[in-house]
């Protein structure tokens, strides 16, 4: 297939999931917020939401505080933020229509639908909480619709795989962000055993990735900072954990690597990511130290971004 | 003006047999039915993103082409002589195209101007003595049809570059068949849902010798930014080819190749929607970002079919037009079957003098113009217009030429207060391959919607509607 049109398919994945994650963030935040102060302590949430989405430095070039207004605004509607909601649905609908013939029927309704509801949304904006609750709601949906339609109609080719690899490593650098931000709350703590304050912010993360009731299913524990970790990053059961985006990564590159005949660089990286989840356990991580680990987990994602493209999209 | 001759009723109150089935249909059918189908079908394009650009507005950069649900309807005798008409005229065409670009004898035995050609900005002379496979140069043509009464059908325009407009005859008749399964039952409409293959095939059978034996077909377009993206993509798909921009495509060695995530593959047949102009940035247009630099030496090498060729400009230009009739004859010794529109050259000063004595009552054309752009309608035009299209005349008499308004047909049409005539024209699609030419009984049928008006552009608020050609 032609790299430009395999660019826009694995960028097109990458933006829904990328919206979604954006409005799950926005959503989790805004229940933490809601709650008095003796429940999530002093740290400013919108801080860390900003953080998460990798755009606060551009933030405050523009605004002095990260209150509610302002990071709602930047993160869903904002044209000057390149990753805002409304840039990723502008950028995947424009991108859709640039590979509609590699997209199924089915696949490019939902975006086109998507992008014509939303105009009226970014015309008028959403001035009640219940209006954002139902825009927060139709991006998530509109994700899953995508995701749904390209899982139930198109062909199992090089199309579906470089539009599933968009999908895993977007969603692979969305959870290793919000644990990269929120790391320090998830470290053993000897001094206090999960007070409410920790168990907000801890069901606040599940929350971000869907993986509250997961939690429970896995581990039929109460919350703890240790196994919320190892869902998140080595449960490969999960499929927001690091583990099963590199399982699903290594797949969809041998799958290419089949039908192309060859196998390149992109092939040893991932696998060489996934084996290190692998042969990893929670105790190793955090002895030597959870920060660092995440840290190097997201320059080797971006890594194999970067090769994927080298060695497929131009 | 006289009254319009009318496809549906005859003066006095009969039918015409085609539409007999229709009007019964619609004197069972209640408004609001009709009202509801037709939001339905608006629903639809705009669902399926059947969106078109309108140059030179900022605002709103896709729009829909309204669409109107009442069928036009032609019977399989009319088809039949439209045909044979349609296929004698794109063959005088590619015979035309031929003897310009090689021995030019139409030129020698006078029946056209030398200077017409020769100083054409259509003209390439890039093509002198090129060789194209089979000696197709037009493969896909459009050509506008119109009618002023029951027996003739009259070409108002040739289009042998890039004509488009062919996804709406597919869409249109994907979204009635939706809409109407009914009124589907009660009529043998001719499918035309062929199309895509038979242009498929076309394309394949022209590829250059240097082929391999499946040639790899790929669509060309200028990008997603081009008023007629929808229709490429359309294309691409149901053809199943690669829908390319220039930039997935490098020549090297004089062979073309497409950037693929495999590596570079080789292409045979491009189906181009990019003007000549735009095609080859080191043979035109230097600042063209839209070409591939080197297409046309590859082209020259006879490594890649160019579909249309090259310079097929030179036969759809307005002012060739007026010799038709007479390429017609020349080249095949027979009559001409669809007449032409009588046609003043203003490069001629007896036909200049009676153009601007007679400007309110002609339509006055651009030679290189398309898309109903910078046109003057005379009798539907203010003095002011008319004044400054006399001096645009005067200045440059050789870009223009006119016609009489003709009172285009009319047909059926859903309007704010009901169903009312409107005007319409047809450009069926008329393929040529290696061995055959073939037409899918149909077209594009545009209407203006807009009550007397003549205008059927869609970037001049023009609709379409189906076109039924009864299979009797």
């Amino acid at each position: 297939m032609l790299s430009r049109t395999a660019e826009n398919l694995y960028w097109l994945a990458r933006y829904v999931e990328r919206a979604e994650y954006l409005a799950r963030t926005i959503d989790a935040t805004l229940r933490v917020t809601a709650l008095p102060a003796a429940y999530v302590g002093k740290t400013n949430e919108w801080d860390s939401a900003l953080l998460t989405a990798g755009v606060a430095a551009s933030f405050y070039q523009q605004y002095q505080e990260a209150n509610e207004t302002n990071v709602v605004d930047y993160l869903s509607f904002s044209t000057d933020n390149p990753s805002s909601i409304r840039n990723c649905i502008e950028a995947a609908r424009l991108n859709s229509r640039s590979v509609r013939t590699a997209l199924t029927s089915e696949m490019w309704d939902t975006i086109n639908s998507a992008w014509i509801e939303l105009q009226a949304v970014w015309s008028k904006g959403t001035s009640t909480r219940e209006d954002l609750a139902k825009f927060l709601r139709f991006v998530q949906e509109t994700s899953l619709r995508f995701d749904g339609s390209a899982y139930r109609t198109m062909l199992r080719n090089d199309a579906y795989w470089f539009s599933r690899m968009g999908v895993h490593l977007e969603r692979a650098d969305n959870t290793a962000r919000i644990l990269d931000v929120k790391y320090h709350v998830l470290l053993p703590d000897e001094e206090h055993v999960g007070g409410p304050l920790d168990f907000y912010q801890w069901s606040s993360i599940l929350r971000s990735v869907s993986a509250l009731t997961a939690y429970h299913w896995v581990y039929r524990e109460t919350l703890k900072p240790w196994l919320i970790a190892d869902l998140l990053i080595l449960n490969d059961t999960l499929p927001r954990s690091l583990a099963s985006c590199y399982g699903n990564l290594v797949r969809n590159l041998d799958q290419i690597g089949v039908a192309y005949g060859r196998q390149g660089p992109a092939q040893r990286h991932a696998r060489g990511i996934r084996n290190r989840l692998e042969h990893s356990n929670m105790n190793d991580i955090f002895q030597h130290g959870v920060h660092e680990f995440i840290q190097e987990f997201i320059a080797d994602n971006s890594r194999l971004g970067e090769i994927i493209t080298k060695q497929y999209l131009i | 003006m006289a009254v319009a001759f009318d496809e549906m009723n005859i003066p006095g109150g009969e039918l015409r047999p085609a539409y007999q089935e229709l009007a019964r249909w619609l004197k069972e059918t209640p408004p609001e039915a009709l009202e509801y189908r037709r939001q339905e079908a608006e629903l639809l394009f705009r669902r399926i993103g059947i969106t078109f650009a309108v140059y030179g507005e900022a605002e709103s950069t896709e729009r829909l082409i309204p669409f109107d649900v009442i069928p036009r309807i032609m019977s399989g005798k009319e088809w039949a002589l439209l045909e044979r008409g349609l296929k004698q005229r794109v063959r005088a065409l590619n015979m035309f195209l031929r003897d310009i670009y090689h021995g030019r004898d139409i030129l020698r035995a006078e029946v056209v101007p030398d200077d017409l050609i020769f100083q054409n900005p259509v003209f390439r002379p890039e093509m002198n003595g090129q060789h194209v496979p089979h000696d197709v140069y037009v493969h896909i043509a459009g050509i506008d049809i119109v009618r002023v009464d029951a027996n003739d059908f009259i070409v108002l325009e040739d289009n042998a570059r890039t004509p488009s407009g062919v996804s709406y005859m597919l869409e249109n008749r994907e979204i009635m068949m939706r809409l109407f399964p009914d009124l589907f039952a009660r009529h043998k409409v001719a499918p035309v849902e062929r199309y895509p293959d038979e242009l498929l095939a076309a394309l394949r059978s022209v590829a250059p010798q240097s082929a391999s034996g499946e040639p790899t077909v790929a669509l060309l377009t200028p990008g997603v930014y081009n008023s007629a993206y929808y229709e490429h993509s359309f294309l691409a798909d149901k053809l199943g080819i690669e829908l390319v921009e220039g930039r997935d495509l490098i020549v090297k060695n004089n062979e073309v190749f497409m950037r693929t995530t495999e590596g570079m593959k080789r292409v045979d047949v491009i189906y181009r929607r990019v003007d000549d102009d735009f095609l080859d940035p080191l043979t035109f247009r230097p600042d063209s970002v839209l070409g591939v630099p080197g297409l046309m030496s590859a082209y020259a090498a006879g490594n890649i079919t160019l579909a249309n060729a090259v310079g097929t400009g030179i036969a759809d230009d307005k002012a060739i037009y007026s010799y038709m009739p007479d390429i017609v004859k020349f080249y095949l010794g027979e009559e001409p079957i669809l007449k032409n529109v009588p046609t003043w050259r203003c490069r001629e000063p007896k036909d200049l003098a009676y153009v601007l004595d007679n400007l309110g009552d002609l339509v006055v054309k651009e030679v290189h113009g398309s898309g109903g752009y910078g046109m003057l309608i005379g009798p539907a035009a203010t003095k002011a217009t008319i004044e400054a299209f006399r001096e645009k005349l005067k200045r440059e008499p050789e870009g223009f030429i006119a016609q009489p308004t003709l009172a285009l047909s009319t047909c059926p049409t859903c309007t704010a207060s009901g169903l009312a005539p409107r005007h319409v024209d047809l450009r069926p699609f008329v393929l040529t391959g290696s061995k055959r030419t073939t037409i899918v009984p149909g077209g594009l049928t545009r209407v203006a919607l807009k009550e007397g008006s003549l205008v059927v552009n869609s970037s001049q608020g023009g609709g379409t509607k189906d076109t039924w050609i009864l299979d009797e």
